[in-house]
C-alpha cells in the first residue's frame, strides 16, 4: 500500500469517526448528569434532515450545522419533557424519540433524496489542505477539529470546573444533590439538550459530509454504536475519542476491503464488525472487577422526583 | 432570659403531617457556646424539629428567633446563610469522587480549589480531624464519612451545628474523635443541637437536654445531674413503670433455634450479624429490642430466607434450614414479615387479593401446579379482611389505596392466619394508628397463646415490654444476653440499647456454652 | 407556580383503558395539523389512515395478516417489559428465526411430510430463543445492559442474512438475485381464506395471545413476571428469582419474535430475501406499549397498528401522503401513550410556590 493510499485510508477513519465522536459526548454528558437517552439515533435523524434541508434550499452549508444542532436540541427536549417533568420511563422514552426522528426524517427527507449540496471546505488553506502528507493533520473541515475541541472541552468542564462537579454530583447521587439544594431536573435538561445538539450535529455531519446527499435512514445505526461507546468508554471523553476512532478504522476497513476487492472475510461478515466488536466491548468491560470510580453514574436511568 | 446569651430560640413549632402530629408546640432555647441534647425515641418528633430549624421543611405554626431577630429559613441554603450547620443521618455524598470535590459541592459559592484546600486542611488541623482529602469516598469508613459533612459546616463557620443521631453509625473510637471535636466547637462559642437517644453519651456531652415525646416537650434537664433512669422515663413515659403484660402463658419447647448466624454485608450502611444465637420457644413472644440499624434488617433477610446462610445456623423444629429459599421455609412452618410495607411485605400496585399470593400460597395451596387458584386466592384474602376489620373496598381493591395501618393489619393477617409455627414480624407498628397497632399486638399475642413462637422486632419500648416474654437487645449486629421481661430494669435496656454492653461478653460466652 | 405530581391512590378503570384511546385521539389530532401544515388534506388523511381501513371488510384480512407478526413480537415484549427485561433487539431475533426455519425448509427441500413445516417453526423458535439468550447470558452473568446488546445483535443478524442469501444460500436457478430459492408447498404455511392473503400464522398468533394472557393472569410464573418488574423485594420475600426470570422472559420474547420471523418470511414471501425484515421488531414496542403490556391489549394495538399500515398505503394512493407519515404517525401515538400515561397513575397538582408564603 502505497502511502498516499494510506494517508487517504487514515483520513476516511477520522471523517467516519467524527460524528460517532460527537453524539457521544453528547450523550457522555446527558448520561453522566444520571439520564439515559436512548433517543440519539433519532435526534441524529433530524438532525441530519433539518440539516441537509437548510443547507439544500439555502445553499450555504454552515447553516446547515447550525439548524442541525438546533433541531437535534429541540427533539432532546421532546425526551426531557416527558421523561424528566413527566417522570416517564427512559428507556421507553428514548426508544420512542428515536421511531420518531426516524419518522420525522424520512418524512420531510423524502422530497430531498438525491439532490446535493456542497460540503464544507477544509478548514485550513489549500497549501496545508491538499498537501500530499500534511493533508493527513490538516485536510479537514471545521466539523472535526470541533470534535476534538469538544472532547478537551468536555475533559476540562467535567474534571476541573465547579459546573462540571455538579452535573457529575447530579448523576451520582441525585438525592444527595437535591438534598444540599441544586435543581437536579433544571440540569438534567441541561445535559440532556447539550446531548441533543450534538447529536443533531452528528446526524449533520453524515448528510452534509459523509454522503454528501439525503438518503433515508442515513446515519444507519451508528447513533446506537455511539451510545455503546460511551459505556466502553467508561464515561470519559478521551476513551470515547478512542472508541470512536477506533471503530472508525473497522468501518474504514470494511469500505477499503470492499472496494480493494481483497477480502479475508465476507464483505458482511466485516460490516457486522462494528456491532459485534461493541457486544464483545461490553462484556469485556463488565468483566473486570468493578472499580467504583469508572462505573456508570449511579443514578443512570432512574427518575428522579424531589420529594415534599 | 439573658438575651446575650440567648443564640436559638423557638416558642411553639408545630408541624403536621397528614393526621400525625408531629411537633405540637415545641419551644426550646439553645445557648452561645452550648452542647444541647434533644432527646427522644424513633417518632418523638426530634428530627422534624431540627428539620425545620435548617429550613428542609416549613413549620404550620409558631415562631423561630436566631441571634435575637426573628427569622423564617425557607431552605437549607437560608439557613447556611444565617450560620446554622447540619451533619444528617444520611449523608449527602458522591461516593465516586474525592472528599476535596464533595466538599466543594457542598459549598454555596464557588471558592479556588486551592484556596478551598488550605482552608479544609487548616480545618482539619484545627480540629485534629483525620481525613485525607484526596482519598475517593466510596474507600471511607463511615466515621471518615461524616467528617466530610462536618468539614462542609464548618467551612461555612457555623452558629449553630445541628447533629442529628450522629454516633448511630460510628464505632466507639469514631464517636470519642467526634465529641473531642464538638466541645472544642462549643469552646470557640458554637452552639451545638445534639439528637440521640443514647443516655451515656448524652450524660458524657451535653449540659442540657430537652426531652421529646409524641411530638411534645416533656420535659428539660441536666443530663450531668438526671440519672439514665429518669432520662429513660421521661422520654418512654411514666406509664410504662407499670405496664400490664399479658400472663398466663407457659412457654413449652425450642421451635426456632438460631446458633451462631453470622451474615456478612454489601450494603454501604448495612451492619454485619454476628454469631447471633437465640432460641424462640413455642408460646412465646421473644422481642429484638434496639435503635434502628443495629442488624434488625439484616436478622430478617438471614430468617426469611432472602439471604442464605449456613444451614444449620437457623433450625426449625430441629430441621436445619438456614440455606432455604423463602417458600420452603414457609412450607416448614415459618413466615417472616419484614418492615417495609410498600413493596417488601406488599406489591402496592396488586390488589390485596393478588397479594396473598406472595407469601401466602404454599401454605394455603393459593396454587396448583403453577396455576393461581383465583377463587382460593380471593377467598383467603377476604377472610384475611374480615378476621382483621381491614378497612377496604374488598379484596381487589390495591394496596396502596389502603391506608398505612390498614394495609399492615392486612399483611400481619395474611401471615398469622397461615397459622406460622414461627413468625417473625419487623415493627409491626410502626407509623401505624393506635387502633390498628392494638389489634395487631392482640393477634400476635393470641398467636403465641395457640402454641406459635412469635419473634417481635421492634424499637418501641413499650410495646416490647408489654408483648414479650423475654427480649434480647440488639446492638452492632449482636444480642445481649436474654432478658426477662418483669425482671430487667429499663436502665438495663437502655444501657444495651445504648451499646454499653457490661455484660455482653458473658453473654456470649453463655449462649456458647448453651447449645 | 410549581407543578407536581402526586400519585392517585386508586386508578379508575376508565383511565387506565382510555388512555391508549386518549392517545390515538391526541395522535390523529396532531396528524392532521402536521399534514395540513405540509400542505396535504390533513383531515382525509388521517380518515384514511385510522378509519378507513377499518370500514371496507375486504380489507380485513389485510389488517390481520399484518397485525399478526406485530401482535406475535409484542406479546413476548410485553412479558419481558413487565420484568423491566428491555429486548429491544426483536428485530434481530425476528430475523434469526426466520434464518433458522428456513435453514429446515432448505435442508428438507423437496421432501413432502406433514412435519417439515413444525420441524420450521420449532427451528425459528429455538433460533429467536437462541439469539435472544447472547443478551440475557450477558446481563445474568456479567451485568450488561440487554439494551445495547440485543440491539446491536439485531444489525448482526441483519449482515448475516446478508450473507447468505448471497453466498451460500442463493438460490442456484435465481439469476444472482440475493434470495434463497422458492420454499415448496410443504413449507408453505397454509392459507385459510381462498382469495384472501390469510394465513394459519395468523391463528398462530391469536393462539400465543391466549397462552401469553393465561400465563400472565392465570399462573404463577406471570405473577412473577409482574413482582419482579415491580417490587424486586417483594420477589425476593415471595421467593422468585431474578435472575431466571430475566432468561425466562427473554427466551419466550426471541421465541415468539423468531416464530413470527419465520411466519411472515413463509407465509408473505414464500422464502428469504433481504426484503423481508421491515422493522416489524422495533413497531412492536409501540404496539406492546399501546397494549399497556397486556396480552388482549396488545392484540387490539397490533390491529390499531396494523391499520395505520393499512390506511397509510390508502392515503399514499388517495391523498399523495409519503409511506414514510406512517413511522411518525406511530411514534406519536407512543409520545402521547407515555405522557398520557404519567397523567392516569399520577394527579397534577398546582401548588404556589414556597418563595410566595415568605413575607
Amino acid at each position: 500500500m502505497s502511502l498516499d493510499i494510506a494517508i487517504s485510508v487514515v483520513m476516511t477513519l477520522v471523517i467516519a469517526a467524527t460524528p460517532i465522536l460527537l453524539a457521544g459526548l453528547g450523550e457522555l454528558v446527558a448520561e453522566k448528569s444520571g439520564v439515559l437517552n436512548l433517543g440519539v439515533e433519532g435526534m441524529m435523524l433530524v438532525g441530519a434532515v433539518a440539516g441537509f434541508i437548510s443547507a439544500s434550499l439555502t445553499g450555504f452549508t454552515p447553516l446547515g450545522y447550525a439548524v442541525a444542532g438546533l433541531a437535534g436540541l429541540c427533539a432532546s427536549l421532546l425526551f426531557a419533557a416527558l421523561a424528566l417533568t413527566l417522570g416517564a420511563n427512559q428507556v421507553a422514552t428514548g426508544l420512542a424519540l428515536t421511531i420518531f426522528g426516524t419518522g420525522l426524517s424520512s418524512l420531510a427527507g423524502a422530497g430531498f433524496v438525491g439532490t446535493t449540496i456542497t460540503r464544507l471546505p477544509a478548514l485550513f488553506p489549500p497549501a496545508l489542505a491538499g498537501h500530499p502528507i500534511l493533508r493527513l493533520v490538516f485536510g479537514y473541515d471545521v466539523i472535526v477539529y470541533l470534535s476534538v475541541a469538544l472532547t478537551l472541552a468536555a475533559t476540562w468542564f467535567l474534571n476541573h470546573t465547579r459546573s462540571g462537579l455538579i452535573l457529575r454530583s447530579v448523576g451520582e447521587s441525585d438525592a444527595s444533590a437535591h438534598a444540599i439544594g441544586y435543581p437536579v431536573t433544571a440540569i438534567r435538561y441541561l445535559a440532556v439538550a447539550f446531548g441533543g445538539a450534538l447529536a443533531g450535529l452528528a446526524g449533520a455531519y453524515y448528510s452534509l459530509a459523509v454522503t454528501p446527499m439525503w438518503a433515508d435512514r442515513i446515519t444507519a445505526g451508528r447513533g446506537w454504536i455511539a451510545l455503546a461507546l460511551v459505556v466502553f468508554s467508561s464515561w470519559r471523553p478521551w476513551r470515547l475519542l478512542l472508541g470512536a476512532y477506533i471503530f472508525g478504522a473497522v468501518m474504514t476497513l470494511e469500505l477499503y476491503s470492499k472496494a480493494a476487492g481483497f477480502a479475508l472475510l465476507p464483505p458482511e461478515m466485516l460490516a457486522m464488525l462494528p456491532y459485534l466488536a461493541t457486544v464483545v466491548a461490553l462484556a469485556v468491560i463488565a468483566m473486570r472487577p468493578s472499580r467504583g470510580r469508572l462505573d456508570a453514574p449511579r443514578c443512570l436511568g432512574k427518575t428522579f422526583r424531589a420529594g415534599a | 432570659m439573658a438575651e446575650t446569651t440567648t443564640r436559638l430560640e423557638l416558642s411553639g413549632i408545630t408541624k403536621r403531617f397528614g393526621e400525625v402530629l408531629a411537633n405540637d408546640g415545641v419551644s426550646l432555647v439553645a445557648r452561645k457556646g452550648e452542647i444541647k441534647a434533644l432527646i427522644g425515641e424513633n417518632g418523638a418528633g426530634k428530627s422534624t424539629l431540627v428539620k425545620i430549624i435548617y429550613g428542609v421543611q416549613q413549620a404550620d405554626a409558631g415562631e423561630m428567633r436566631f441571634e435575637g431577630a426573628h427569622v423564617v429559613v425557607t431552605s437549607p441554603r437560608a439557613a447556611r446563610k444565617l450560620g446554622i450547620g447540619m451533619v444528617f443521618q444520611h449523608f449527602s455524598l458522591f461516593e465516586p469522587m474525592t472528599v476535596l470535590e464533595n466538599i466543594a459541592i457542598g459549598m454555596d459559592q464557588a471558592l479556588d480549589r486551592r484556596k478551598l484546600e488550605r482552608e479544609v486542611t487548616a480545618i482539619l488541623a484545627a480540629y485534629a480531624l483525620p481525613l485525607d482529602i484526596h482519598r475517593h469516598v466510596d474507600t471511607l469508613s463511615v466515621g471518615e464519612r461524616q467528617r466530610i459533612e462536618i468539614v462542609r459546616c464548618l467551612l461555612q463557620k457555623p452558629k449553630l451545628l445541628i447533629m442529628d443521631e450522629p454516633t448511630s453509625v460510628l464505632t466507639p473510637q469514631e464517636a470519642d474523635q467526634l465529641f473531642d471535636t464538638l466541645r472544642k466547637l462549643a469552646s470557640e462559642g458554637c452552639t451545638v443541637l445534639y439528637i440521640s437517644h443514647k443516655l451515656n453519651e448524652i450524660k458524657a456531652l451535653c449540659a442540657s437536654a430537652t426531652i421529646l415525646r409524641g411530638g411534645r416537650v416533656v420535659g428539660e434537664c441536666d443530663p450531668r445531674i438526671e440519672t439514665p433512669r429518669r432520662i429513660a422515663e421521661m422520654m418512654i413515659g411514666a406509664e410504662l413503670a407499670h405496664v400490664e403484660r399479658a400472663r398466663g402463658r407457659t412457654p413449652g419447647g425450642a421451635r426456632l433455634v438460631v446458633e451462631r448466624l453470622s451474615v456478612s454485608t454489601d450494603e454501604p450502611f448495612g451492619t454485619k450479624l454476628e454469631a447471633i444465637s437465640f432460641e424462640a420457644r413455642a408460646g412465646e413472644i421473644l422481642g429484638i429490642a434496639g435503635v434502628a440499624g443495629n442488624g434488625q434488617k439484616e436478622l430478617m433477610l438471614a430468617l426469611s430466607g432472602e439471604t442464605a446462610a449456613p444451614a444449620r445456623a437457623v433450625r426449625l423444629d430441629g430441621a436445619a434450614i438456614g440455606s432455604l429459599p423463602p417458600p420452603a421455609r414457609r412450607k416448614r412452618g415459618l413466615c417472616a414479615l419484614p418492615e417495609e410495607r410498600n413493596d417488601h411485605a406488599a406489591v402496592a400496585t396488586f390488589s390485596l387479593a393478588e397479594n396473598t399470593l406472595l407469601t401466602a400460597r404454599e401454605r394455603k395451596a393459593l396454587s396448583a401446579k403453577g396455576v393461581i387458584k383465583t377463587g382460593a386466592m380471593r377467598d383467603y384474602a377476604r377472610r384475611v379482611i374480615d378476621a382483621f376489620k381491614v378497612a377496604t373496598t374488598g379484596a381487589d381493591a390495591p394496596a396502596r389505596s389502603l391506608s398505612g395501618g390498614n394495609l399492615q393489619k392486612f399483611v400481619v393477617g395474611r401471615e398469622i392466619l397461615q397459622e406460622p409455627q414461627v413468625l417473625v414480624v419487623d415493627q409491626p407498628t410502626w407509623g401505624v394508628d393506635a387502633g390498628a397497632a392494638a389489634a395487631i399486638r392482640q393477634a400476635l399475642v393470641d398467636l403465641a397463646g395457640r402454641g406459635s413462637a412469635v419473634i417481635l422486632v421492634s424499637q418501641d419500648l413499650d410495646e416490647l415490654l408489654s408483648l414479650c416474654d423475654r427480649l434480647y437487645v440488639m446492638n452492632d449486629g449482636r444480642l445481649s444476653r436474654p432478658l426477662t421481661v418483669g425482671e430487667a430494669s429499663i436502665e438495663e435496656i437502655g444501657l444495651l440499647m445504648g451499646g454499653v454492653h457490661g455484660q455482653t461478653d458473658k453473654a456470649h460466652a453463655r449462649g456458647d456454652h448453651a447449645h | 407556580m410549581r407543578i407536581r405530581l402526586e400519585p392517585r391512590k386508586a386508578q379508575s378503570p376508565a383511565a387506565l383503558y382510555g388512555a391508549p384511546v386518549a392517545a390515538i385521539a391526541l395522535t390523529m389530532l396532531t396528524g392532521m395539523v402536521l399534514f395540513t401544515l405540509m400542505g396535504f388534506r390533513g383531515g382525509t388523511a388521517v380518515f384514511e389512515i385510522f378509519i378507513e381501513p377499518l370500514l371496507e371488510p375486504e380489507r380485513w384480512p389485510d389488517i390481520a395478516v399484518k397485525a399478526s407478526p406485530l401482535v406475535m413480537i409484542a406479546t413476548g415484549l410485553a412479558i419481558g417489559f413487565r420484568a423491566n427485561v428491555w429486548n429491544i433487539g426483536a428485530e434481530g431475533q425476528y430475523i434469526v428465526g426466520a434464518i433458522a426455519g428456513t435453514g429446515v425448509a432448505l435442508a428438507t427441500y423437496g421432501v413432502d411430510g406433514w412435519w417439515v413445516l413444525p420441524l420450521m417453526l420449532l427451528a425459528s423458535i429455538i433460533g429467536g430463543a437462541a439469539w435472544a439468550a447472547i443478551p440475557a447470558i450477558l446481563r445474568i452473568r456479567l451485568k450488561v445492559s440487554e439494551i445495547l446488546t440485543s440491539l446491536m445483535l439485531t444489525y448482526v443478524a441483519l449482515q448475516l442474512l446478508y450473507y447468505l442469501v448471497r453466498g451460500p444460500w442463493r438460490d442456484p436457478e435465481g439469476y444472482n438475485f440475493p434470495q434463497t430459492r422458492m420454499f415448496d408447498e410443504a413449507q408453505t404455511m397454509p392459507n385459510l381464506l381462498e382469495g384472501t392473503q390469510l394465513h394459519a400464522g395468523v391463528l398462530l398468533t391469536l393462539i400465543a395471545v391466549l397462552i401469553a394472557w393465561f400465563v400472565m393472569s392465570r399462573t404463577l410464573s406471570g405473577y412473577q413476571v409482574r413482582v419482579v418488574g415491580l417490587a424486586p423485594m417483594a420477589a425476593r420475600l415471595g421467593g422468585f428469582s431474578e435472575k431466571r426470570t430475566v432468561m425466562m422472559t427473554m427466551l419466550v420474547s426471541g421465541a415468539l419474535a423468531g416464530l413470527a420471523g419465520l411466519i411472515e418470511c413463509s407465509a408473505t414471501f414464500g422464502q428469504l430475501t433481504p426484503q423481508f425484515p421491515v422493522n416489524y421488531g422495533f413497531t412492536a414496542i409501540i404496539v406492546a406499549f399501546l397494549g399497556r403490556l397486556h396480552p388482549i391489549g396488545v392484540l387490539v394495538g397490533g390491529v390499531a397498528l396494523a391499520t395505520s399500515y393499512i390506511g397509510a398505503d390508502i392515503a399514499q394512493t388517495a391523498s399523495a401522503l409519503p409511506q414514510a407519515a406512517t413511522g411518525l404517525i406511530q411514534a406519536m401515538m407512543l409520545f402521547f401513550l407515555l405522557g398520557v400515561d404519567i397523567l392516569v397513575v399520577n394527579r397534577v397538582r398546582l401548588r404556589p410556590s414556597l418563595a410566595q408564603h415568605a413575607p
